[in-house]
């Protein structure tokens, strides 16, 4: 999965939503349609076109006190609606690792 | 044991009073992420998939029962109950909140442990051979200017912003358990033909995207000369390391577009001027440096006790004795080696509670010292060999006696793409299956030694190029695939691993890593011959025959 650290040109083919982590404790957030941030991808914003990606991009960028190290991930949207990560690393970081951790919550 | 100074505790403390402030103004806004990032970095803080990670540094591996105590309090209280051992005698934790990051770094510096440089562009923790000072045969004990490296680099103000990061290594012993030819410089003790001892100083060794072994730039550094020099190595690195492209900035970059021999001629021209300067070590720092180091007091004990010889009829004590306890310098004495590998956990990893039962073993049988290797492994490094036993029992109930160091299932691996912004894929998994395949003890021992070595990204953090069986996580189209190589190795003879052959994707790793082990045991000229040996003699393409003509 290639990281998505340096995005520098945005275009993006499919649904797409920005991903970041919270300032104060890094957990994984998601930009919402109120400029606001959640940790549940269902609540995230969901973009269609480069042109909306890099508007939402910008408006999270400039929201660092709120959430660091934000970019574009793609999303799948199913019928119904659900939103499901577009790849394996969004997959792990919306759903936590893919192995037992030493100690179970 | 070093005993830090007024001086040391008081440097730690101001560190983290400032890193509270700083966070502090990073939480308030008051410093934006692009302020604060090298900031946290310097502090050993980066930010992951799903947190920050704290990475905490173990100078050249060894641990006092207290600090071990204070790790685990730190893994259950600012994290989630455990921490992960590194390739380079760090501790990590997955899961730490910034905001409680300056009280886990004030609880730290309360038993003296930091996490200064364990990031950055600076120079990273000083590592050395975890047997460091009980090694039998050993020139002598390589902590002692492991430690006068660690102060002499500490905040060196020259060289916080050097082109990229910089890492020492140390050994004193014939065999090589710190992989000093994979480091910025490696440094091997040894005497001279005068029967002087001093160092062989080799440079520009590394992995990642770019793998080089390190050369030998001089055969014979004296010890009161050795600042001086590594200082002219950083001084013509710090000059002539590029700062333009990330990707060749590494020293070994430096080293390679330059030659060896023009890099050197270098450094003797920088050396020329600063050889007989304030950096000329007297032996009374060296002494002073040395005398802070407390060794335990040995006591007179045979060789082979009656407890000993009593628990030789147990299979499963010998399996474990075997593969586990090293002989010590001292009569009586060994050095035990606590695997961190069980079958299906991820390597490297200890539980808090792990860490504190370990703590009070180490009192009770080890001095209260506990040393960390770059294998991922910790060792208990002054064991009566009486109470090897009763040590051995007591490791067993906590998961730390399993019988497979330098096995098979002994694989190095970075966390990979279950915890890493950078990783491609995953390394864990990988690693678990690979331990349940080789769970097999009678096998394992039939293999022999054979270090498989996971990464998940081309940065290389689980050493995947010096792996007898090297494993590369890398994305083909999105899916995760991984290119396997053969005949690495990290020791004296350090060399780079081959491919053998395509990349294959992650549901047939396993079953290829099997193949190839099937294929060694198939070609080794004898049973004493080891993988890396067979690889060797015979070269990849018995290999890749047996392995790839039927996919």
């Amino acid at each position: 999965m290639t990281s998505p650290l340096e995005q520098k040109k945005i275009k993006i083919t499919g649904p797409s939503v920005v991903t970041a982590n919270r300032t104060w404790d890094g957990i994984v957030v998601y930009r919402t349609p109120e400029q606001g941030w959640s940790a549940k991808l269902a609540d995230a914003a969901i973009v269609r076109t480069s042109d909306d990606a890099r508007v939402l991009l910008a408006e999270s960028v400039a929201d660092d006190v709120g959430a660091i190290g934000a970019y574009i991930a793609p999303v799948e949207v199913r019928d119904g609606g659900a939103i499901k990560p577009g790849n394996l690393r969004e997959q792990i970081r919306s759903a936590g690792v893919t192995i037992g951790l030493p100690v179970q919550a | 044991m070093y005993a830090y100074d007024e001086l040391d505790r008081t440097l730690i403390n101001e560190r983290v009073s400032e890193f509270r402030d700083q966070v502090k103004r990073r939480l308030s806004g008051e410093l934006t992420e692009d302020e604060f990032k090298m900031l946290r970095l310097q502090n050993g803080v980066y930010l992951q998939l799903h947190a920050y990670m704290f990475r905490v540094a173990i100078p050249y591996g060894t641990l006092s029962s207290r600090q071990l105590r204070q790790l685990a309090h730190v893994a259950r209280r600012y994290d989630r109950g455990y921490g992960h051992f590194t390739t380079r005698q760090n501790i990590q934790f997955n899961w730490i909140k910034l905001a409680e990051l300056p009280d886990a770094l004030a609880d730290l510096a309360e038993v003296g442990i930091h996490a200064m440089q364990t990031s950055g562009n600076n120079t990273r923790n000083v590592t050395s051979d975890q047997w460091a000072g009980v090694a039998p045969g050993e020139i002598e004990d390589p902590r002692i200017w492991s430690e006068i490296l660690r102060q002499y680099t500490t905040l060196h103000p020259e060289f916080s912003f050097l082109p990229r990061k910089f890492k020492f290594a140390i050994t004193a012993s014939a065999h090589d358990r710190a992989a000093i030819k994979i480091h910025d410089i490696g440094l091997r003790l040894h005497k001279n033909a005068q029967g002087e001892t001093g160092f062989e100083v080799m440079v520009g060794g590394g992995l990642g995207r770019t793998p080089f072994i390190a050369k030998t730039i001089r055969p014979f550094v004296h010890g009161s000369d050795l600042l001086s020099y590594v200082e002219a190595i950083m001084r013509v690195y710090n000059q002539y390391g590029r700062r333009d492209n990330i990707y060749k900035a590494r020293i070994k970059i430096l080293v390679h577009e330059l030659g060896i021999e023009r890099f050197a001629q270098e450094v003797e021209e920088e050396w020329r001027q600063i050889r007989d300067g304030a950096l000329k070590l007297d032996d009374s720092v060296v002494e002073e440096i040395r005398s802070r180091f407390t060794y335990p007091a040995y006591e007179k004990l045979a060789h082979m006790p009656d407890e000993l010889r009593k628990a030789a009829h147990d299979p499963h004590f010998e399996g474990w004795r075997r593969n586990s306890v090293f002989p010590h310098k001292m009569t009586g004495y060994a050095i035990v080696t606590l695997s961190l590998k069980p079958v299906g956990g991820p390597p490297g990893d200890a539980t808090a509670d792990q860490m504190d039962a370990l703590a009070d073993l180490a009192d009770k049988y080890s001095f209260g010292e506990i040393r960390v290797g770059h294998e991922q492994n910790l060792a208990l490094p002054h064991v009566a060999r009486r109470d090897l036993p009763t040590l051995w029992k007591a490791l067993d109930k906590i998961g730390l006696a399993t019988p497979n160091v330098n096995l098979v299932s002994d694989i190095i691996a970075c966390p990979g793409l279950d915890y890493c912004s950078l990783a491609n894929a995953r390394s864990i998994p990988i690693a678990q299956e690979l331990t349940r395949r080789f769970s097999n003890h009678d096998t394992a021992n039939l293999i022999g030694r054979l270090h498989i070595n996971i990464s998940g990204c081309i940065n290389a953090c689980g050493h995947h190029h010096v792996g007898h069986i090297g494993i590369l996580g890398v994305e083909k189209n999105g899916e995760e695939f991984y290119q396997i190589t053969i005949g690495g190795r990290a020791d004296e003879n350090a060399q780079l691993g081959s491919l053998v052959g395509p990349a294959v994707p992650y549901a047939e790793v396993a079953d290829v890593i099997e193949d190839i082990v099937e294929a060694y045991l198939a070609l080794r000229a004898n049973p004493d011959e080891l993988f890396v040996d067979s690889v060797k003699r015979l070269g990849v393409e018995p290999f890749r025959e047996r392995v790839y003509a039927t996919r």
